[in-house]
């Protein structure tokens, strides 16, 4: 299956949106020359620890051919590297034009597209998993990956990431009219890793997305998730799962544009924080246009300190440009151990290590539910268990 | 066998204007088998005895002892304390979020036996003492206390009670916000506990009601931190048509 430059360009000329003046979303452009190099004071950038990024910012080579990925293609679904005409036909598929250096430069200088195609009215049953695993943090990439779900399709797509590299990467989902999208990236990279990424989806007249961070491991990770909505009736769901240790920088960004009327967006991120220098980020944007009459979106951002010298940041940002809306809301959190959830525990027999582990399971249990997919969910568990069993169950092994 | 001695207990709690005395010198003895019932005024430092039995942070002991079977209560940890053989149902039961009833329960008494229950008789015991507390079996899917309503918090503390069978229970105005037939099914459990061989039960409360269903050896009245009258279910009877004002001024008694 092929796309043609006409179907990207019809998508880039819908009804202009009205230009919102504001510094989260600033105008743009494929043109890297638009596009400064940061130098961390911009509000965008001002939490990233640039000198750590290995100038994945700036100027490093973006050699794609140094991110090895393979792949699963289930009955009903295509997945392949295309490149030439068909890669950059692709480029700006969801709708969407770059608004940092690294974007900019992963669309201009990255020869391949890996494209995930599910066709019109297709169900893929199994999840569709493409593994990148990196074996060298000293070598930089950047990859561009478009994930198509055609009309009426369901998918689900999972991206892993582990190993050790230095990576960019700028995913576009196209979900078609009627279409239900799972996009799943788990983030379990080892510890020198680098990953900075941005995923853009366009979600269609009555299509559900779900898009799911899961950032475990790595140096620093950071991903900005955005949706924007071709039509009405569309709802994004956007999920986010993140545990830093000692050292770490975990930074999830979302967007949630809402250029149409009676869309959907829901954001719950939850995250665990454990060790010297651990520090997670979460910025959570909302934008309701003139045009996003009946709208609803909540997002919510839980932090749960494990330990001392952690640091959380969360910070919700709601636009509002029309008050004609269902609702709008947000919630954000980051605590402690909750002394009276620890007591009740214990004084059911629990010790206090237990109940720490029990406390922390069903803060993240809710979420990994409703990440839906089976096969994930045990892997995420154990993952938890794992991120416990450094700190807070120490002592009981 | 199961004897809870208190002897006179003295507690603190942190305020602003630094600690301040609740308990004042408590003395108390639950004999094996026995249910006293505590009764008291707001205020009076009822529910202050109760969390300082089963050790909660907030509160210092200063002063005293209490002994579960001869052995030294204070020197335990919460949970030590629970696997000794106490048991606090608490009036406001807090929530767990993300924890299921059935972990919840499993994991207690998991942790109270010193080994996994045995599946089969685990899920049959847990049906039942649902099932006799009037909760749904689907209960067991939810998250702890989250979204429960009042009294299905406080039969869900007695649903413990049963399960984990501790030696004492100490029961903090469990009958507190309960309508008439959930109080009854509550006593019921309160009873049936109170049937099985030497368990003692402390019953705190506020209201003489519940002792027409959970018929207490001993009542004690409460007063700004430590017992000022004790006697038989007479006592009860008494403050159910005087109050307690006798014992707040005493001059006009």
């Amino acid at each position: 299956m092929t796309v043609t430059t006409d179907s990207v360009r019809s998508a880039l000329e819908q009804a202009p949106l009205d230009k919102v003046e504001s510094h989260l979303h600033p105008a743009g452009s494929y043109d890297v020359a638009d596009h400064v190099v940061p130098t961390g004071r911009e509000e965008i950038w001002r939490f990233t620890p640039l000198k750590r990024l290995r100038g994945l910012h700036a100027d490093a080579p973006l050699d794609w051919r140094n991110t090895r990925a393979t792949w699963n293609a289930p009955e009903g679904a295509t997945v392949g590297v295309v490149t030439g005409d068909e890669a950059t036909a692709l480029r700006g598929v969801s709708g969407w034009a770059p608004n940092t250096r690294f974007t900019a430069r992963i669309l201009a200088e990255v020869p391949a597209t890996l494209l995930v195609d599910v066709p019109a009215d297709t169900e893929v049953s199994e999840p569709i998993v493409i593994d990148v695993d990196g074996t060298d943090a000293d070598v930089t990439s950047g990859a561009h990956v478009v994930l198509r779900f055609g009309t009426h399709s369901k998918a689900v797509v999972v991206l892993n990431h582990t190993g050790s590299a230095a990576v960019s990467a700028v995913v576009e989902v196209v979900v078609a009219d009627g279409a239900d999208a799972s996009v799943v990236s788990i983030q379990d990279w080892a510890d020198d890793a680098v990953h900075l990424s941005h995923h853009q989806a366009r979600v269609g007249r009555d299509a559900s997305y779900k898009h799911a961070a899961i950032s475990f491991g790595g140096d620093v990770v950071r991903m900005d998730a955005n949706v924007t909505y071709d039509g009405p009736g569309g709802s994004a769901e956007l999920l986010g799962l993140y545990f830093a240790d000692a050292g770490q920088h975990i930074e999830h960004r979302i967007f949630a544009d809402h250029t149409a009327p009676r869309t959907k967006s829901h954001a719950v991120y939850k995250g665990a924080l454990q060790g010297e220098k651990a520090h997670t980020v979460w910025v959570g944007n909302v934008l309701i246009r003139k045009v996003a009459e009946g709208i609803e979106t909540y997002e919510e951002n839980r932090n749960l300190v494990l330990t001392d010298g952690c640091q959380a940041d969360s910070i919700p940002n709601l636009e509002i440009e029309t008050g004609e809306i269902e609702g709008a809301g947000h919630a954000s959190a980051t605590a402690r151990f909750d002394d009276e959830q620890l007591f009740y525990l214990q004084s059911r027999g629990v010790s206090e290590k237990e109940a720490q582990r029990l406390v922390v399971h069903g803060f993240f249990n809710d979420l990994i539910r409703k990440v839906g997919v089976p096969s994930i969910e045990a892997r995420l568990l154990a993952t938890v268990e794992a991120e416990l069993a450094k700190n807070v169950l120490k002592e009981l092994s | 066998m199961s004897k809870l001695v208190i002897t006179d207990l003295h507690v603190t709690v942190d305020t602003e204007d630094g600690p301040k005395e609740i308990l004042k010198g408590v003395t108390l003895t639950i004999d094996d088998g026995e249910t006293h019932a505590i009764m008291g005024p707001n205020g009076s430092g009822k529910s202050t005895l109760a969390y300082s039995i089963a050790g909660h942070p907030k509160y210092t002991i200063t002063g005293g002892s209490v002994t579960l079977d001869g052995q030294d209560v204070l020197s335990l940890s919460v949970d030590e304390r629970a696997r000794a053989g106490l048991f606090l149902a608490m009036q406001y039961p807090v929530e767990v979020p993300g924890v299921s009833v059935s972990n919840f329960l499993r994991t207690a008494k998991t942790a109270i036996d010193g080994e996994a229950p045995k599946l089969r008789t685990w899920v049959k015991d847990v049906n039942a003492a649902l099932e006799q507390l009037n909760l749904d079996p689907t209960f067991g899917t939810r998250n702890v206390n989250e979204g429960f309503s009042g009294g299905e918090k406080k039969r869900h503390e007695i649903a413990q009670l049963e399960l984990l069978d501790p030696k004492v229970a100490v029961l903090d105005e469990t009958d507190s916000g309960l309508d008439i037939d959930a109080l009854k099914i509550v006593s019921e459990g309160v009873n049936r506990f109170r049937a099985r061989e030497g368990k003692g039960v402390l019953l705190i409360t506020h209201y003489t009601r519940i002792l027409r269903y959970i018929e207490p050896d001993h009542v004690h009245v409460f007063v700004d931190g430590k017992v000022a009258a004790s006697g038989g279910k007479e006592l009860a009877d008494q403050l159910e048509a005087e109050g307690y004002d006798r014992y707040l001024n005493p001059a006009s008694a």
